[in-house]
């Protein structure tokens, strides 16, 4: 079984490629990438015009599955991947039952192997039962497969258990992403402190409250030369503060998704809910230092956050909303129009970010299109614009602010382990 | 037209003019010795408290029933609240009985923005969460025209817990449309971050804030703060923040005070000053049914202009 890519614009990051090269594909993984080889029999891909990329590595999504299967499960959740030319999901633990063992960590793998349209790496608890009391059972968890470890949802409050939980981890080269907050700070908020939250009487979250645990978590690592890694960083003071613990060398790595970049606390005006997330959007100045921090390398990775809620826990009082909104088909998009097309990134450091560094932070052999490695691809043309609709999201839940906004890129072919599961635009069957 | 009255973000400077003009023809029919007009004859006025309120509540309701409206009252505590109905389908119940206008007063900030979306009544905002509470402003600004001919290049000094108060959030909206200078003053805790966007000065030192002002209001303090952290007691709040005669005396010598109600007594204001000729409290809870009777009157027939 072969598979031609010809006419398109190969970017690979990891290997320094950025140009026009034909890529072939045989029994699902990557043959060769330009230059001279035997394409005889192998069904041809014409990607003229478009950018062939390794498959993007979302590693922060909540798939709320097991025992959230109302707003999301494993095969809706990977097939808004599928859409959204996203082939490795890293899912959070925050499930019920809590992923905080072998048995979870199993469930979930078994489900997307066999009905799922994404490679999905479970992600296990810090503390068992996300408690923030225990460790909880990392090694065999890591055994059954499971990339990393997070508490994702509230901070490991104990600072004692977080260095712990470092030192433990690290002994398994897992690695433990930091949700930070201190939720003594954020007082119950639930909105950016600021004029806007001011002005409508929500309830404000100071930036103090995720830089606190941000210095936190980088003086512990630096303490036991142990590496972490922070999650969805908001403001302009979390990016900073990881600049210069790098500049140290500190082994402290981090991520942001696309709301940080693209929208200010001013989308929740009117009480919109689908604006409502924790960390909350912020200002101005906090999106054009997310941005900057994306341009000097100081975020390494793009992430969605990917947090599915049903409509009813959306279409409620704004303090009672749930945080959070679906992110996997419009993060790509989104990339390219406000990081690519307004000059902060180029298109293969997108794509860096996107699918490489994560995938060499959770340790997998993805974001790449090295011969040999596994053929997850992506193809889209980053100039054909489309608009979201958010009623044709293919998530179960529909909470995106995005609803009309013009993005470029939709992709039109995606390949999971080399077989096409994204055709024209449309799933098929894997 | 206009179908609701959410707050005073949302409205002109004439919008508001015309609903203060229509509450002082209401304000007669109050001082009437027979209390009923026909303005509101046939139509269903329904308040929907999330939050306990005795003056309001009452303000509403009489005011409703001196237009000759049905008016009926349901509390959180004694409806299907308690079983885990949504806001929603609980507006959304009342809607389907013929109600016309639906009173709402909510603790979460944009609960009545979420209901007049869904329902065909009238919404008017009776105070949501720490947003807004307009008719609290409009019977302010009714108060304050009372005293002056008009509100422009008056300075307002509102004074108390800043951050947690929708009256001053209405009447920072409100006052600033009539040409009102507004002021606030309290503790640092209390005290919002970015208040100063919505185009007022905000002082720590309330000495600062009262110095010339026309208008001194105190607002509400909730004694439970003190348990959050807020401020160390009552005695200090009291030292520090409380409005006495000498302080008023910083003031213009005509300026008059108010309070949203109800007070507590030696806390946001000393007892002399309440009692005083100054306060124009009692008056503020005249012009309450006053202004509620025009906002409920001029919904009914389409809005403000």
């Amino acid at each position: 079984m072969k598979i031609l890519i010809k006419n398109g614009r190969v970017i690979d990051p990891a290997n320094g490629i950025d140009n026009a090269a034909d890529l072939l594909i045989e029994d699902g993984k990557i043959a060769a990438v330009g230059g001279e080889f035997d394409a005889s029999g192998a069904e041809v891909i014409d990607a003229s015009g478009k950018i062939v990329a390794p498959g993007l590595v979302d590693m922060h999504v909540h798939l709320r599955d097991p025992g959230q299967e109302y707003k999301e499960d494993i095969i809706t959740g990977t097939t808004a991947a599928a859409y959204g030319g996203v082939t490795s999901v890293a899912c959070m633990p925050n499930t019920d039952p809590v992923c905080d063992n072998e048995a979870v960590v199993s469930y979930i793998i078994n489900k997307a192997k066999t009905k799922g349209y994404a490679d999905v790496y479970p992600v296990g608890a810090v503390s068992k039962g996300l408690l923030g009391k225990e460790l909880s059972q990392m090694g065999e968890m890591k055994f059954a497969g499971a990339a990393a470890v997070s508490d994702d949802g509230r901070p490991v409050w104990d600072s004692s258990l977080m260095r712990r939980a470092l030192e433990y981890a690290g002994m398994f080269d897992m690695l433990v992403i930091s949700h930070c907050e201190d939720l003594a700070l954020a007082d119950d908020g639930y909105m950016n402190e600021g004029p806007v939250a001011t002005a409508m009487g929500l309830r404000p979250i100071s930036r103090a409250a995720e830089e606190v645990m941000v210095s936190r978590d980088i003086l512990i690592a630096e303490a036991i030369g142990a590496r972490v890694h922070i999650a969805h960083i908001s403001t302009k003071g979390s990016a900073e503060l990881i600049r210069r613990a790098k500049e140290r060398g500190v082994k402290v790595t981090c991520e942001t998704c696309p709301h940080y970049f693209t929208l200010t606390d001013r989308a929740c005006e009117g009480f919109n809910t689908n604006a409502k997330m924790n960390p909350p959007l912020r200002s101005d100045e906090d999106v054009s230092a997310i941005k900057e921090a994306l341009r000097d390398g100081t975020i390494d990775c793009i992430v969605t956050d990917h947090a599915p809620h049903h409509i009813d826990e959306k279409n409620c009082e704004f303090g009672y909303a749930k945080n959070g909104i679906v992110g996997l088909e419009t993060s790509l998009g989104l990339g390219i129009k406000y990081l690519v097309n307004e000059g902060v990134l180029t298109m293969s450091e997108l794509i860096e970010k996107m699918s490489l560094n994560p995938a060499r932070l959770l340790n997998i052999t993805k974001g790449t299109l090295s011969p040999g490695a596994i053929a997850d691809i992506v193809i889209f043309d980053p100039e054909k614009p489309w608009t979201v609709d958010i009623n044709k999201l293919h998530s179960k839940s529909k909470n995106s602010p995005y609803d009309g906004f013009e993005l470029f890129g939709k992709p039109e072919y995606v390949l999971l382990g080399g077989k096409i599961i994204i055709d024209k635009g449309e799933l098929i069957c894997r | 037209m206009r179908k609701d009255l959410l707050g005073l973000k949302d409205l002109s400077a004439q919008e508001i003019k015309n609903i203060l003009d229509t509450a002082k023809s209401m304000k007669s029919i109050i001082e009437n010795p027979k209390k009923k007009t026909p303005h509101l004859q046939g139509k269903t006025v329904v308040n929907l408290f999330y939050e306990n309120s005795t003056r309001t509540r009452l303000s509403f309701e009489l005011a409703a029933k001196y237009m000759s409206a049905n008016a009926a009252n349901i509390t959180a505590s004694g409806s299907s609240v308690q079983k885990g109905e949504t806001l929603i389908d609980t507006a959304e119940t009342i809607n389907a009985m013929g109600t016309d206008i639906l009173v709402m007063r909510h603790n979460m900030s944009g609960a009545p923005h979420l209901i007049s979306k869904i329902v065909d009544a009238s919404v008017i905002n009776a105070g949501d969460g720490m947003d807004e509470h307009p008719t609290q402003a409009l019977l302010d600004m009714l108060t304050m025209l009372e005293h002056f001919d008009s509100l422009e290049g008056k300075k307002v000094a509102i004074i108390g817990d800043i951050t947690h108060s929708r009256v001053v959030r209405s009447n920072i909206y409100g006052l600033k449309k009539l040409g009102a200078e507004v002021v606030v003053g309290g503790p640092a805790t209390l005290m919002p971050a970015g208040i100063e966007d919505m185009g007022v000065k905000a002082y720590t030192t309330i000495q600062e804030a009262i110095i010339g002002a026309d208008i001194v209001m105190g607002l509400r303090i909730q004694l439970e703060r003190q348990k959050k952290g807020l401020f160390p007691s009552i005695r200090e709040y009291y030292r520090f923040f409380g409005v006495d005669d000498d302080l008023m005396k910083l003031a213009k010598p005509h300026a008059i005070l108010m309070h949203p109600g109800p007070v507590n007594r030696g806390v946001e204001l000393s007892t002399s000053l309440i009692d005083g000729e100054k306060s124009v409290i009692v008056n503020q809870v005249t012009s309450g049914v006053a202004v509620r009777m025009a906002v409920m009157y001029m919904l009914s027939i389409g809005g403000f202009n």
